[in-house]
């Protein structure tokens, strides 16, 4: 166990003051998330464009330091992503937060790949993944513009 | 009274958790067990086991009387007048879902109402929620005050001439408020209105006596009671469990079976369809025993002076704030930190071995009109000691200093 690999600088940097925190105006996707064991929120917004790429990615909500910093993290990088890349990225941070000790894919440069696996302290902490992975989840939802609230329940 | 001989009796804290002694701030979610406890459930097993109420063996006898030897203790300990006014159930929330379904079935109808308050748990919340659409029932909260209280005042005022049923909480799972339950009944009787107690909170803590207290319903967790898991406990004056129908179907509620149909059996059994948790039952006439050795009286002053001083210490550290401000307060400390999330306060508590509660515990109507989305809460037990809430302080500074970096 080791809380200062938990929390981070990078985490708690996120995790205060997160980034893209708000709605992005004419957004044309959207999903809410909600973790029914710990009343962690999420509301993912999209603009996707005719060239199916995000010229947007926002969120709202409330939830730990570990929430929000995954959310905030998450949606610095999806920016001007194209679609198939954003399911790419989604996978392979699930999967990296599941089992695999580290990220894949090139699409992200290193340094992204790091601010990634900060998160990876959750491993340790089973009861604590669902909240670095609320936001992703929700962000599939999103992308298929599921009206069904994702509810972390359902994931494993 | 010796805590740290009481504190022996509980074998779990022999173990250390991330290397440290086991501060354990939790038990208003489920307390720990009593090594007698625990070795009754093993002895059952090993020495005496045999279904109860069906077979005419040796062992069959000698098990049906110990089963039932723990409903007459039950009786006796909250003072019911008869036996069978004691129900064994899962649970305090099957014993909620058995009121408020064979209650709704006979005596509601649509646009009847039930008085619940903001206070309650899911559990007694849930179960009656399904007589909306069932019945078209409609409910109430009762709402709480600025400290977190229901007043007599505040449920006299949410009654109605269609309320029909008042289903509430003794003591808050979440801002330690007891209500004053008796008042309440009374007043709720003077109306011809039942009462339904939910007593997971109250039962572990505080002196119970059905009689004084008179209400209709009083649901029971007994693993909040220093008992095992699996269990509840449903008392129900006689009158109620006469007029009301059967809640399952099976095996041992039966009296006549025929094709063309059937007669139900006497009390108690009449509610106690199927095997019942045997092992679970006997051994809580343990806890029963464990709770009459301390003595109910010496609990309630022990808790009460600890969640004094619990309120004291924390209310000292600036950056604590308690939710709630009952004057009547129960052994439950809930509290935010500001700028930290009660699931990252739990998880670093945790390391220092520190066992607390972080979410809505169950209780999101609350935690709405509170405007939380979550809260810390330590919950305290007749092993804690003033020890542990400083060790809890000493836990939530460390906090401050992991996100003051
Ligand atoms: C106030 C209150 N009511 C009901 C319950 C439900 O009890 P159980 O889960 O044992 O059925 C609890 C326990 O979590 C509680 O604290």
């Amino acid at each position: 166990m080791d809380l200062k690999e938990l929390y981070q600088e990078i985490i708690l940097d996120h995790g205060k003051n997160p980034r893209n925190l708000r709605k992005t105006e004419n957004f044309n996707k959207d999903a809410k998330g909600h973790n029914p064991l710990c009343g962690d929120k999420v509301h993912v917004f999209l603009k996707i464009d005719e060239k199916k790429n995000i010229s947007d990615i926002s969120f709202e909500g409330s939830g730990c330091a570990i929430s929000m910093a995954s959310a905030s993290i998450m949606t610095d990088l999806m920016k001007e992503k194209k679609e198939k890349e954003v399911k790419e990225l989604i996978e392979d941070f699930l999967q990296m937060i599941k089992e695999s000790p580290e990220m894949k894919t090139k699409i992200i440069s290193e340094n992204e790949k790091t601010k990634l696996m900060s998160l990876s302290g959750v491993k340790q902490y089973p009861m604590r993944v669902k909240c670095a992975t609320l936001a992703w989840h929700t962000l599939t939802s999103a992308m298929k513009n599921s009206q069904e609230e994702t509810n972390t329940e359902k994931f494993d | 009274m010796n805590i740290n001989k009481i504190k022996k009796q509980f074998p779990i804290f022999n173990n250390k958790v991330h290397n440290n002694d086991l501060v354990y701030l939790d038990s208003a979610n489920s307390s720990q067990k009593p090594q007698m406890v625990v070795d009754r459930i093993y002895d059952f097993y090993t020495k005496e086991f045999s279904n109860v109420g069906r077979s005419v063996h040796y062992l069959a006898v000698a098990a049906t009387n110990l089963y039932e030897n723990t409903r007459t203790m039950m009786q006796k300990y909250i003072n019911a007048k008869d036996p069978n006014e004691i129900v064994f159930t899962k649970g305090a929330t099957e014993a909620i879902n058995l009121v408020a379904n064979t209650f709704g079935q006979k005596f509601l109808r649509e646009g009847d109402e039930i008085l619940l308050t903001e206070l309650e748990h899911h559990s007694n919340y849930v179960p009656w929620h399904y007589l909306r659409k069932l019945k078209g029932v409609k409910i109430n909260f009762a709402e709480i005050n600025n400290d977190g209280e229901i007043t007599l005042e505040s449920i006299e005022k949410s009654i109605t001439p269609k309320t029909k049923m008042i289903a509430i909480t003794h003591l808050s799972n979440v801002t330690g408020a007891i209500l004053p339950i008796k008042e309440i009944t009374s007043l709720a009787h003077s109306k011809n209105i039942p009462v339904l107690i939910d007593g997971c909170q109250g039962a572990p803590h505080l002196k119970l006596d059905m009689q004084d207290i008179d209400c209709d319903f009083y649901a029971i967790s007994c693993h909040k009671m220093y008992g095992p898991t699996g269990l509840g406990i449903l008392y129900a004056k006689k009158k109620w469990l006469d007029a009301l129908p059967p809640y399952q179907g099976g095996g041992g509620m039966i009296r006549e079976v025929k094709k063309e149909g059937i007669s139900f059996g006497d009390l108690p059994n009449k509610y106690e369809a199927g095997t019942m948790a045997t092992a679970q039952v006997i051994a809580f006439g343990e806890s029963i025993k464990f709770l009459n050795q301390i003595g109910i009286e010496n609990i309630e002053k022990h808790e009460s002076e600890l969640t004094k001083y619990g309120e004291e210490v924390l209310r000292k550290n600036n950056s604590v704030k308690l939710v709630g401000n009952p004057k009547n307060k129960g052994s439950v400390l809930s509290f935010t930190l500001d700028g930290i999330h009660a699931h990252d306060i739990a998880t670093i508590l945790d390391e220092d071995g520190v066992a607390i509660r972080a979410g809505h515990h169950c209780c999101q109507i609350l935690h709405d009109k509170l405007g939380l989305s979550a809260t810390a809460r330590a919950s305290l037990g007749v092993y804690n000691t003033k020890d542990d809430l400083d060790k809890l302080n000493e836990s939530i500074n460390k906090c401050k200093k992991i996100f003051d970096r």
